[in-house]
This record gives C-alpha cells, structure tokens and sequence, in this order.
C-alpha cells in the first residue's frame, strides 16, 4: 500500500472510531422512519413521500458530515500539531491532502451505504416498490457529496474552520442556485449583473445538476448519458479542487 | 561529515500591520552538526529553536539562507526517510492503540508490512510499553506520551533523529529513560540533534552543544570548551584557626568570608589569589582544609549570553527612539 493509501486508511480508521458519525447515521435512520409516519398523514401519494423522505435524508446526513468532516480533515491536524510528524515522513504533501480525501470518501461510502440499506429495508418493509431510479439518485448524490468534501477541503487549506464553514456552505447554496439565477436573466439584456451571474454559473459548482431526487422518487429514470455527464462533471470538479488544495497547501507554512 | 548544515538562515513573519517591522525568529543563524555526535541545541523560550527544527524539517520555509540536512537541501522528500523526528509536547493520533500508532509510522516510512511488526515489537519493548500495546494514546500519561514519541521518531531506524524537547514535562524517571535512549543512539552510530532549555541534561550527554538567543547563535560547542573560554572560575577555601576580622589583605583577595567558630570559608573570584591567600594562612598559623575549584557551569553561560542578549535589544530599542 502505498503512502496515499496509509494516510487514507488512517482518516477511514479517525472516522470510525469517532462517535459523532455514527448518531448521525443514527439521525438518518430516525428521518428515514418519520418519513414513514408522515407518509401516513398524506392523503394520497404515500410511496412518493416515504422515498422523497428518505433520500433527502440520505443526502441531508451525507452533505452534513461531508462539510463538516471536510473542514476539520486538515485543520484538525495542524491545531493539534499531528502534522509535524507526519510531514516529518518521506511523504509529499500532495500525498497527504489527497490521502486524506480518499480516506473521507471511503467514510462517506461506508456512512451512505448504511443509510441506502436503512432506507431501502424501510421501502421494503412499506412496500414501496424499488426502483432503478433510486439507485440513480443515490449515485449523483454521492458525487455531489464528494464536491462538497472537496470545496471543505480546499478552503481549509487556507482559512481558519468557521470561515473554511461559511464558505463552504455558501458555495452549496449557490451551487443549488446558479442555474435557477441563469435562467432568470437570461431574456436580459445583458450589462454588469448578467456578466456576473454567467461567471458564477461557470465558476461554482452545478450540484443542481447532481440532484435527480424529485424525479427519482416518482419512478423516472434518468438517461444514462445524463448519469454518466453528470458524474464526470462532478467527479471533475471535485478533481480541481483538490488540485487547488494541494497547489495550495505546497506554499502552506505550519 | 557533517549532517546538519546551516548557511545564515533567517525566518521572519510579516507583524500583519502596515508600518510595523516584521518579527524576526531566526537572524542569520549557522551550525553544523557532525555525523555521530549528540548535539544540544540550547535557548530559552521564544529563542528560535523551534523554528530552527521546522526548517529543517521543511515544514516552515526559511526567509533568507540555506540548510542541508545529511547533505540534501531541506524539503527533499527523499532525505526524510532517513530523519526521524519528536515534537515538542507531541500530539499524536489519540484514537489509534500504541501498536497501531507504530505501525502506522512505519508504514509511512515505507517499511514493509513484516518489518513494521518486527520493529513495533521490538521498540514496545525497548521503550517500556509493551504492555500497554492494545491501549489508545488517549489513556496514556505524559511520560508514556514522550516514549511512544520517542518510538515512532526511530521506527524506520533512521541516522539522523531530530528531538525538540524531549525531556520537558517529564519526571526524573522519565528523563533518565530519555537520556539513555539518547545515549544508546549515539552508540549505534546515529546524529542526534535535540533543543532543550534543560541544562543539566546537557552538560550530562552531549557531545556539543550550539546557544541560541534571540534568534542568533551566540555561542557554539564542546560544553568544556564553552564554560572554560568564557567564564571565571572561583575557588572555595575552608581553614580553621585564623583571624579574618580586620584583616585588609583576605578582605581585599575575597569576595566572601564566612567565620563559624574556628572554621572559615573564603571564596575567592579567580584561582590567581590562592597562593597569597595560603600564604597568610600559613603566617597566622592556621590549618588548611580543602581547596574546591568552581568550574563555571553551563547554567552561568547561558545567563551571561541571556543578559547581554537582552542588553543588545534594550540599546537596540533606546537607539530606534532616539534616532
């Protein structure tokens, strides 16, 4: 195993043995079963709700410990000084931010794996019929968890936890809203205001593009040419960022 | 051979407001550290020896000046494989068992999978916590912190291990077991170059040692060396039966006389005085009973270097507000 892959198994072995991952795994089996007691509430509808519910959940969880985990990936490190030996090594420091982040997505696997099973023994037991397009939804959320780790990570390269927080969560909240922003100025014509929402369009992320949940819950598939765009575009625009973060951390004095 | 090479090395970080001068941690600082050799790397709080290890462990870039280490320039990736390295009040991964720890330090000094066992088995038992190898760090004590410390700085058998601090906060058990480990390095041929502002360990195992003050290095190695060259010696003399109330010519050698009923003792500020100050012994019929030479220790040294350090920076200062 080479030097990426201990640093990996290492930030996978922190996260295990780290009691905060596992209640909120617990919370999403909880948001996954109210899913089940709203969906009696409804009138009509109530295998839409019980899958909406579920995977919002599911992506509600992952997005949380993926910013949350992400940020404190390497600041942790250098507040309580468990950089300096491990920069001591005969490691680059590439190897390390990129260690690290194989070892968070290998967490966000195993925690979403669980909730998946969670969730899909809770279709299972209501009945609610499984289909592809679920498996689909899960997927993109996946990349787009990955992005989010990946933005945490790369601003916790070079700002404090709170900032490396803010900016974070403001970049997936402008991440959801970009296209939206497009769409609304897109019959103007033109100026200062439409130049700035096409920069932030092509800048920040498109997580909208990674989020077929509506659709997933009522049974529509997407088209596998839509799945596989999307998952490189996400898996691409995570791969930047974590170049960006290495690029940065190189210059980074401890 | 030497192992450790400064050339004028400089750190200075911005002060953060425009106008104010940057703070200066390392001010053109040079030393070498010989293959082989144990070498102290003394200073007080806030000196610069902890930027100095950071340098040359590539983990703070220096502003200005060169340092290799075993013949590399600093940040080589490759040189660290045989560097091995212990942190001042080391924080390590407290969720991990002492076993796992080791391993996981081998592994990143790409030690294979049998060697890394071979080595964690072998340095538990040489550091004293093979019994506590299934036990998490976080349940460790300071001591055992230091230890296991110790262990993963020299998993991967290195030949140059660089320690800072490694005896502070330690009881006099726990420093003794670093000073042998120490010790036993050197035997087996290694460089070890460690900071410490604890003397006595110094003067008691180091080859050499380098003074740091202010981010200079004011003085520079073997420890008899430095106390000889520097500082004068005194002389304890204890007689009996002799008159020193009055006497112009023992007040005027001494720099303290204590009579307590016949006995005497007189310290004198340099060993030049002895001969006349026996001399008027033996005129007044008295007996002699011990003459002690004070060596000037390394403790007076680093106080001397201490104080004029701080007088350069209070002229320093008094000169800026004048001019």
């Amino acid at each position: 195993m080479g030097v990426i892959g201990v640093i990996a198994v290492n930030a996978f072995r922190e996260s295990l043995r780290d009691k905060i991952l596992y209640n909120l795994v617990l919370f999403a089996g909880l948001l996954i079963g109210l899913s089940v007691v709203l969906a009696d509430l409804s009138i009509t509808e109530h295998h839409k709700v019980i899958a909406d519910m579920g995977l919002a959940a599911i992506n509600l969880i992952g997005v949380i410990i993926a910013m949350f985990v992400g940020i404190s990936l390497v600041n942790k490190e250098i507040e309580r000084r468990t950089i300096y030996t491990i920069m001591a090594r005969p490691i680059s420091r590439s190897c390390f931010i990129i260690g690290k982040y194989f070892g968070l997505a290998l967490t966000l696997l195993v925690n979403m794996s669980v909730m998946l099973a969670v969730f899909l023994f809770t279709l299972w037991l209501y009945h609610v019929p499984i289909e592809p397009s679920l498996f689909q939804a899960v997927q993109l959320m996946f990349v787009e968890i990955l992005v989010v780790t990946a933005i945490a990570l790369f601003f916790s390269t070079f700002t404090s936890s709170t900032l490396s927080a803010i900016f974070t969560l403001g970049l997936y909240v402008i991440g959801h809203l970009t296209a939206d922003l497009r769409a609304m100025v897109a019959n103007s014509e033109g100026g200062i205001g439409k130049a700035v929402v096409d920069l932030l369009y092509y800048l920040c992320p498109n997580l909208e593009m990674l989020n077929i949940k509506g659709q997933a819950a009522v049974g529509v598939a997407a088209a596998p040419d839509y799945m596989l765009l999307a998952s490189l575009y996400g898996l691409l625009y995570a791969g930047v960022l974590v170049t960006g973060a290495c690029l940065v951390f190189q210059r980074r004095d401890f | 051979m030497d192992d450790i090479v400064t050339e004028d090395l400089s750190k200075s970080y911005p002060s953060g407001w425009p106008g104010r001068p940057p703070f200066v941690a390392l001010d053109g600082l040079s030393l070498t550290v010989r293959r082989g050799e144990i070498f102290g790397f003394l200073g007080p709080n806030g000196a610069g020896k902890t930027t100095t290890l950071k340098i040359l462990l590539g983990l703070v870039r220096a502003t200005s000046g060169r340092a290799l280490l075993l013949g590399q320039p600093v940040g080589d990736v490759a040189t660290r494989r045989r560097i091995g390295f212990l942190p001042e009040s080391p924080y390590f991964y407290d969720y991990l068992t002492a076993e796992e720890f080791l391993g996981f330090y081998g592994q990143l000094a790409g030690l294979n999978r049998e060697v890394t066992t071979q080595r964690v088995n072998d340095l538990l038992q040489l550091v004293g916590l093979d019994e506590a190898r299934t036990r998490q760090l976080r349940k460790f004590s300071k001591g055992m912190l230091q230890r296991i410390g110790l262990a993963q700085a020299i998993i991967h058998d290195p030949e140059l291990v660089i320690l800072d601090e490694p005896m502070t906060g330690l009881d006099p058990v726990g420093r003794k077991q670093v000073r042998d480990l120490i010790l036993s390095l050197r035997d087996q041929g290694k460089t070890v170059f460690f900071s410490t502002h604890i003397l006595h360990d110094v003067e008691m195992i180091c080859d050499r040692v380098g003074l740091v003050m202010k981010g200079r290095l004011v003085a520079s190695g073997r420890v008899d060396q430095l106390v000889r060259q520097d500082h004068i010696q005194s002389v304890e003399i204890v007689c009996q039966h002799i008159k020193t109330e009055g006497n112009a010519l023992i007040h005027s050698l001494a720099t303290r006389v204590l009579q307590q009923g016949p006995q005497c003792l007189i310290v004198l500020p340099s060993p030049d005085a002895v001969d006349a100050l026996v001399g008027e012994i033996r005129r007044q019929g008295g007996r002699l009973l011990s003459v002690t030479p004070h060596k000037a220790s390394l403790e007076d040294l680093f106080f001397h270097e201490a104080s004029q350090a701080a007088s350069r920076v209070s002229a320093q200062v008094t000169g800026g507000r004048a001019s």
